[in-house]
């Protein structure tokens, strides 16, 4: 299940999870239901009875891992040094616990130190990874009057122009942050979770990816969003002439191209109530649109209540490679 | 659940050639199998071969690539992690990052 807990069913009611899955995205994102091949495959790999199962020798994927580490082996370094030999990923990423470039800026020497000790430390690529968070610039926690407050008073002008002032703050700490890691040898910056905050948020997202691909040609930049559907916080910001609220992956997919990223990290949240087969096929609906026009590598996001993988903090290894397998199989996706 | 995935349908890092498919999907934004194929020609050998980690042990110590502390223990003349990156980003014609500062700070 979505929650992680084990469940029995019948194949029959595998199939009928996998084809109301892709029946509620379609209708919700007016997209194209999953072909019956697809399902039929789906059914394979949900209704078969073995712990682990996995992907076709030859056809691996690359494994960005975003948040890599566990925060309890010995210090960061060491953390990424054990992902790089143990776990064999192929790129890691830095961070802190306080996962956002506001956080970040005030202690941003400090990460840079630690990121030219990784880079000398390590042979696999190593990138800087954070969260926008804009919700942070808005007060109590930042200058900003709290649009939340706001639209509810009907003070629609005001929560948008105070969602446009921190969207201006944010893509000033992201430069800053990113600026100071290309100093320390960065191989790349990763923006995790990008429009948790809405359409300013992937707004903010865009602007500096652009900003920083001007600067920084052979940069690696991720852009990882938050959910499967820009919410319309603010609901009139363009990027390049397109308004970003109401965008599912295909249309994210085509802003963060067009903004110059590396990578992209569609992610489709998981309904915990519901089983794996459900949330895969929901999930693949979702994603396909945006794999069939990719120009650039697509890392889906999958894991720990996303992409298939149950919300809980150890996701069974069940669950885990079955989705591992589905994108991969299913959507050729180039990695997550 | 990275363990799971990694098991599933990683490449495997630098135990194969997991970390050069990714630059090449960092630095150049190419798709898995573009980026597949660039590597597997620059090192002379098929893109299957590159998620083999036997294969790949080879072909890392014949290049100087950078093979796991544990493996190069027994190696003790083969390129450590900053000197397998100067050979790496030549090997792949791209830039990276930190061994272009590294020349510069070292005066090379």
């Amino acid at each position: 299940m979505g929650d992680g807990s084990l469940v029995e069913m019948t194949r029959s009611e595998i199939k009928a999870d996998l084809e109301a899955g892709t029946q509620l995205a379609a209708k919700k994102a007016k997209l194209p239901e999953l072909a019956q091949s697809e399902l039929d495959h789906l059914l394979d790999i949900y209704a078969s009875a073995a712990r682990f199962t996995a992907v076709d020798i030859g056809d691996e994927v690359i494994l960005s891992n975003d948040g890599t580490g566990t925060k309890h082996i010995g210090n960061r370094v060491q953390d990424l040094q054990s992902y790089e030999a143990l776990l064999g990923v192929d790129i890691v990423e830095l961070w802190q616990i306080d996962y956002a470039y506001k956080a970040i800026k005030t202690n941003v020497a400090h990460e840079g130190q630690t990121m030219k000790i990784a880079q000398n430390l390590l042979t696999n690529p190593v990138q800087y990874g954070a969260m926008p968070d804009l919700g942070r610039y808005s007060k109590p926690d930042g200058p900003i009057p709290n649009w939340s407050e706001l639209l509810p008073m009907g003070k629609i002008d005001e929560a948008r122009q105070a969602q446009e002032e921190a969207c201006e703050m944010l893509v000033e700490d992201i430069d800053f942050v990113a600026d100071a890691m290309v100093a320390a040898g960065t191989d790349g910056i990763d923006f995790d979770t990008t429009g948790a905050a809405g359409d300013a948020d992937f707004l903010a997202g865009l602007t500096a990816c652009r900003r920083l691909r001007d600067k920084y040609p052979w940069l690696g930049i991720e852009i990882g969003m938050a959910a499967e559907f820009v919410l319309g916080m603010h609901g009139r910001l363009e990027f390049d002439g397109e308004r970003l609220a109401g965008m599912w992956p295909k249309d994210q997919l085509r802003m963060v191209q067009q903004a110059g990223a590396s990578i992209y990290g569609p992610a489709v949240n998981i309904n915990t109530g519901k089983s794996t087969a459900w949330n895969i096929a929901r999930a693949i609906t979702f994603i396909k649109p945006a794999m069939e026009i990719a120009e650039i590598p697509v890392h889906v996001n999958v894991g720990m209540g996303v992409g298939a993988v149950p919300t809980c903090v150890y996701p069974p290894a069940d669950a885990t490679s079955r989705a591992s397998k589905a994108f991969v199989e299913i959507l050729k996706i180039d990695g997550y | 659940m990275e363990g799971a995935h990694a098991q599933a349908s990683g490449m495997g890092g630098m135990r194969a050639a997991g970390d050069l498919v990714a630059r090449m999907q960092m630095t150049r934004r190419m798709r898995l199998k573009e980026a597949k194929r660039y590597v597997a020609d620059k090192l002379g050998c098929t893109p299957r071969d590159l998620s083999d980690p036997i294969a790949m042990e080879q072909i890392r110590l014949e290049k100087g690539l950078g093979t796991l502390a544990f493996t190069s223990s027994v190696h003790p003349d083969e390129p450590g992690m900053m000197e397998a990156k100067f050979n790496i980003g030549k090997t792949l014609d791209i830039p990276i990052n930190c061994v272009g500062r590294f020349k510069e700070r070292a005066r090379l």
